[in-house]
């Protein structure tokens, strides 16, 4: 069966660090550090696993700021 | 295989809708009005509606959502968004027009305009979001507040000798004979917020069928004013407020559904 890789752009500055996206994710790809922040001081989600990545939009379609784009491919 | 030869335009699954301007959304981090703006404005995208479509901003958090919806919009004076929605559509009954309204606007100071507005049948859309609290306020009782529940002007909680009962609007207007489709949804997960798009399209197609009246509600967090972090702001409103406000269709092509 063909595998599904994905990846997640994150829009750092409007991310605001509510970490709806980290626990929606069936995979654990994702997560963010304290000490990380964007311009506002939020600590801004990145991709700590990114070989997880199934490219779901499950973090997308969750996120109340649109701050995910997903890209995903067959592989 | 490396991120950026996955990172291409030719596989891309899902961006943030262009019907929402570039303005970084003014709501607390986890807020679900964000997720539903969104929702509204896929909806509007995918219908192609969007040079067709009128918003009415209510008071309350969501006073700011035609900063960050790419349509005509416009504000009206608390409460009165399906007054304003009434008449708006009545003078451009080929536009699409619909209401965003919070719980302390749509079920407290606009109780009279929406049951009227429900029971005449407009051929409207009403969003409603659902928090249980006045959240820009700073958290004061509203009429949807749960019994039991804490809030700042009930820190003690809800009692309903002095404070009377909370207020299932959605309920009451499906009993109405001028509303076409009523729901209850949430946006707190993937499957809620795939649901509830489901639900915000139906209700913008049964507009273009000249149907009646769609009603959405919107179970939402409050985070800020439930003084919780998001994550357990979601979770607590999965143990508190879907029992009394249980989620699912109320109302379908105009006929009650049947629990």
């Amino acid at each position: 069966m063909a595998k599904m890789r994905g990846a997640v752009v994150v829009d750092v500055e409007r991310c605001k660090g509510c970490e709806l996206c980290i626990v929606n994710c069936p995979q654990n790809v994702l997560a963010n550090i304290a000490a990380q922040v964007n311009s506002k001081g939020y600590p801004y989600v990145y991709m700590k696993n990114p070989g997880d990545c199934t490219g779901c939009t499950n973090c997308a379609v969750v996120c109340p700021d649109g701050v995910l784009t997903v890209y995903r491919v067959k592989e | 295989m490396e991120l950026k030869d996955i990172i291409k335009p030719e596989n891309l699954v899902y961006k943030r809708t262009e019907c929402l301007t570039d303005k970084v959304l003014s709501y607390c981090p986890g807020c679900g009005h964000g997720t539903a703006h969104r929702l509204v404005m896929e909806t509007i995208e995918e219908l192609g509606i969007q040079s067709e479509t009128i918003g009415v901003a209510s008071v309350g958090c969501s006073v700011l959502s035609y900063d960050f919806m790419d349509v005509d919009m416009t504000g009206a004076a608390h409460g009165r968004a399906t007054a304003v929605a009434t008449g708006i559509k009545r003078c451009n009954p080929e536009k699409y027009v619909f209401t965003y309204q919070g719980d302390g606007d749509l079920a407290a100071i606009g109780t009279a305009e929406t049951i009227h507005a429900c029971n005449r049948g407009e051929n409207i859309t009403i969003i409603f979001i659902n928090n249980g609290i006045y959240g820009m306020t700073g958290g004061q009782m509203a009429p949807t507040t749960l019994l039991g529940m804490k809030s700042s002007t009930t820190p003690y909680g809800r009692e309903s000798a002095l404070m009377g009962n909370p207020i299932k609007i959605t309920e009451l207007v499906a009993q109405l004979p001028g509303t076409y489709f009523v729901t209850r949804q949430s946006v707190h997960t993937p499957a809620n917020v795939r649901k509830a798009k489901k639900a915000i399209m139906k209700a913008f197609d049964n507009q273009k069928l000249k149907k009646g009246l769609s009603f959405v509600e919107i179970v939402s967090n409050c985070n800020s004013g439930w003084k919780m972090t998001p994550v357990t702001a979601n979770k607590w409103m999965e143990d508190n407020m879907f029992p009394f406000y249980p989620l699912g269709d109320i109302k379908v092509d105009g006929e009650l559904v049947k629990k």
